[in-house]
């Protein structure tokens, strides 16, 4: 693989809930403003290694890890590093839609509120809603609860929430396995149109999702102590039409999953 | 594709004043804690160090007197272990009733719904109530005299949505297997609950009829509508006696302003406390006991 | 072979039995009365306050009663207008409340979302200690620690007064607005908070800006829960908060509560089916609707702020 400017990087990352490993030796670069997806099995650390980007797993007692992870050039796990700012640099959109219980105008604020935002709060706003592909639809009704919103229109709204903190990267966690096949196809549809303003991660189980909507893919299993390592990472159609190493090739046949 | 207008120069993220907030916001926190601890420190300290110099043998075992010296807690401390008693005697199978009935039997309409609603009323009606409703049911109507039993019928009304609630939740924590299995073999429903039910839910059960009486031990208002009697120089030796108990008698004690009889009431409150301590720590043991046991 | 069967299935009781089925049905029966007599309790409850009131209610009008501003049903002459006393109740359950409920919805925020596992194992049977114990001793802590105490700094503080009664009292809910207001912010879910942690706020915007208000209706609940128990509160205004009935919100002066009157009263020689006695009931009467009414308006929030969570 050709070596870009790298947005995010690991370099034998090992990660720890406690006592057990999560993923093993994970080495990764992922190229900016385009959309890498990471699939596997259940429970070979795809989760693990996207909250690991955003410190997200610093809420859970337990996590350690060895190994180097990097946002551009700047190490994640340092003690010069500031996880409050990094999650304002890269967002995560949450494969439940979790709008707070607060009006649609107010969830996309919140960002902005906490990040200080200076500029025209109706116009950021706005700009958000349509990028989201959501603004037609709430545009007359943006003091009205987020609750009431379909989960399609939630997920929409939770992205368009993330963007408003203008991140450089969005990590998605399965963010469509919650909703039904409209609901899907929209997301799809907006992670495409996303893709040059921003660097997209994405979690999915789906492959044929990983195959329609990313530029490149990684593909991660457990090994015998159950932790996660990677496989392979290259653009998407030679993964699914012709991955190199034959266990990518076994899972996309299907021939286990 | 729809441009993103956000430009980066317009977040100020003021990360230092939002943490110095945090931490702001974390001391006020932390001492609001601290406040409610502290004055229960104080509370228990000024208890104990007025209380422990009468606090003796002599105290345990004489009535009440005019003298702070000769004076002691024993006819309200019968009295209290009587009304625990009689009270539990009521309270806890009528409470334990409830709950299987609205756990096992009650079916899921308006009328459950009702009862559900009317219990946790109980729960909140003030306890003076309680002894207005036990001075003209029990006293009053029944004829039963300011009596021990009228007390602890009215302290049983009292109590019963703590025995209610512990027994509910105990029952909830039977898994539902065991139930199906016993079902399956053609148990009918009493037979489940008297042979599966039940008995896994005994601790939790025991702990609410034992929290229910500690209760009971605790309250004087009710008590003091019911018997009216503050002032009692003999044991009461069965139901049908007056009586008074220990937070009347503290109460008592308070009011009277000549020396003495403030280090009188510590002491009586130290006794009352070790009382509810025990009660309550067993209530705790059993609970604890029996909950790790059900997790193996 | 199927007569030994019918024969062992009798002798051994197998297959449904008249005497199991009968069994069940009384076993049911029973259950069934032991959850009615709580309904008979409400009954008692209301018809015995009524029907002593209504008494009093032939002698004293109810618009008298409750706009009255003068109450002295013993002393002559007499007058039977409740309003000091609600007074009272007011003001010391409005010091309790004006204490109560910032520091024991502070310490709520600070278990659910501050304190490490450890703090909140030491912290919480502290604040059930603090729940659990009698009101008398709160009574005697205020009359003979916080009431000296508090005349040092404020000379014009009486012996009986509302002021430390309401102190006290406030100590003694902190644990119930803390542990309702704890329980309704620890069920927020999880993903609410990631969501806002994801966006880049820290732990107390976290807490302040997205917790506290999703668990508002369960916070507000239990402050009206607590009011409602320091309204109903008896000992503890009985020892402290004195037994001179008045209209004034002076909290350095002596008042009577609804509540003292009623042990006042009770502890007396008011013959029995006189006026003086049914006042106790008429008394009483108001305090049952007054706590009713608010218990009532507390649980309904709470069911509100369930559904809205799921």
């Amino acid at each position: 693989m050709v070596t870009d400017e790298y947005i995010l990087s690991s370099d034998n990352l090992n990660v720890y809930y406690g006592n057990f490993q999560a993923l093993a030796n994970v080495s990764i670069k992922i190229k900016p403003n385009i959309v890498t997806a990471l699939i596997g099995p259940s429970g070979c650390g795809k989760s693990t290694l996207l909250r690991c980007f955003n410190r997200m797993n610093d809420l859970i007692p337990i996590f350690s890890l060895d190994g180097s992870i990097k946002y551009k050039s700047q190490e994640l796990y340092d003690d010069t590093t500031d996880a409050t700012n990094i999650r304002s640099q890269i967002g995560m959109v949450f494969q439940k839609p979790n709008p707070f219980p607060k009006s649609i105008y107010d969830n996309v604020a919140f960002g902005l509120k906490i990040n200080g935002y200076t500029g025209n709060y109706d116009e950021a706003i706005e700009n958000s809603l349509r990028r989201a592909a959501l603004w037609e639809e709430v545009k007359d009704r943006l003091n009205k609860s987020a609750i009431g919103l379909s989960g399609g229109q939630q997920q929409r709204l939770c992205i368009a929430r993330a963007l408003a903190v203008n991140p450089e990267v969005l990590l998605m966690d399965e963010p469509a396995s919650a909703l039904d096949p409209i609901g899907t196809l929209a997301i799809e549809e907006l992670i495409r149109e996303l893709a040059g303003s921003v660097t997209i991660v994405i979690v999915t189980h789906n492959m044929q999702q990983a195959a329609r909507v990313s530029d490149e893919t990684a593909f991660l299993m457990v090994n015998d102590n159950r932790a996660g390592y990677l496989v392979e990472h290259d653009y998407t159609d030679k993964i699914f039409t012709n991955p190199s190493e034959e266990r990518t090739e076994a899972y996309i046949t299907g021939r286990f999953s | 594709m729809i441009k993103n207008i956000l430009k980066k120069e317009n977040y100020n993220q003021n990360l230092n004043s939002r943490y110095t907030k945090g931490k702001l916001y974390f001391t006020v926190f932390f001492t609001a804690l601290m406040i409610a601890i502290i004055g229960l420190a104080i509370l228990l300290f000024q208890i104990i160090s007025q209380g422990t110099e009468m606090l003796s043998w002599t105290f345990v075992s004489s009535y009440p007197s005019r003298f702070p010296e000769k004076a002691g807690i024993l006819s309200a401390l019968v009295g209290s272990i009587w009304l625990m008693g009689l009270t539990g005697i009521f309270a806890v199978p009528l409470g334990i009733g409830t709950a299987v009935y609205l756990e096992e039997y009650a079916p899921k309409n308006k009328f459950t719904q009702f009862l559900e609603i009317n219990i946790s009323n109980l729960a909140g009606v003030p306890s003076i109530v309680y002894g207005l409703l036990g001075l003209a049911v029990f006293v009053g109507a029944l004829n039963m005299g300011r009596t021990l039993i009228a007390g602890a019928l009215t302290m049983a009304l009292l109590v019963m949505p703590i025995v209610i609630l512990a027994s509910r939740e105990a029952i909830k924590q039977v898994p539902y297997s065991h139930r199906e299995a016993a079902y399956a073999l053609g148990a009918t429903r009493w037979e489940v609950v008297r042979s599966v039910v039940l008995p896994s839910a005994i601790p939790g059960i025991m702990t609410g009829a034992i929290l229910s009486m500690s209760r009971a031990v605790g309250e004087a208002a009710p008590v003091l509508a019911v018997s009216a009697l503050v002032y009692l120089t003999f044991v009461p030796t069965d139901p049908f006696d007056r009586f008074t108990v220990m937070p009347i008698q503290i109460y008592n004690w308070v009011s009277r302003p000549q020396d003495g009889f403030r280090e009188l009431a510590a002491s009586g409150i130290i006794l009352l406390l070790v009382l509810l301590l025990s009660m309550n720590s067993i209530a705790i043991y059993i609970r604890s006991k029996y909950q790790n046991k059900s997790e193996e | 072979m199927l007569n030994n069967q019918a024969e062992f299935k009798n002798k051994t009781h197998m297959g449904l039995s008249k005497r199991r089925v009968i069994t069940g049905k009384i076993a049911e029966i029973v259950f069934f009365l032991c959850a009615v007599i709580s309904i008979i309790t409400t009954l008692g409850i209301v018809v015995s306050l009524l029907s002593q009131s209504l008494y009093f209610f032939f002698e004293v009008t109810l618009w008298e009663f409750l706009t009255g501003t003068r109450w002295a049903p013993i002393l002559k002459p007499q007058s039977f207008g409740v309003l000091p006393l609600v007074t009272g109740t007011l003001l010391v359950s409005g010091i309790a409340a004006l204490f109560a409920v910032p520091i024991g919805l502070a310490t709520a925020v600070f278990l659910s979302e501050y304190a490490p596992d450890r703090v909140r194992k030491i912290a919480k049977p502290f604040l059930e200690i603090l729940a659990g114990i009698p009101t008398v001793v709160y009574g005697y802590f205020a009359l003979t620690f916080v009431t000296p105490k508090l005349q040092i700094i404020l000379p014009d503080l009486i012996i009986f007064n509302a002021l430390s009664a309401g102190l006290v009292m406030g100590l003694m809910i902190i644990p119930m607005v803390s542990s309702l207001s704890e329980d309704a912010m620890v069920s927020v879910s999880r993903s609410l908070r990631e969501g806002a942690y994801a966006l880049g706020a820290t732990r107390s915007e976290v807490a302040w800006k997205v917790v506290v208000p999703a668990a508002l209706s369960g916070i507000v609940a239990s402050f009206i829960l607590a009011i409602s128990r320091a309204i109903g509160e008896t000992m503890l205004v009985t020892i402290a908060a004195g037994a001179t009935p008045r209209m004034s919100l002076d909290p350095l002066q002596s008042i009577q509560t609804m509540t003292a009157f009623i042990v006042q009263l009770s502890l007396g020689e008011t013959p029995h089916g006189s006026i003086e006695y049914n006042t106790i009931f008429a008394v009483g009467l108001l305090l049952f609707v007054m706590t009713l009414t608010m218990n009532l308006i507390g649980h309904l929030i709470v069911r509100k702020w369930q559904q809205v969570d799921k």
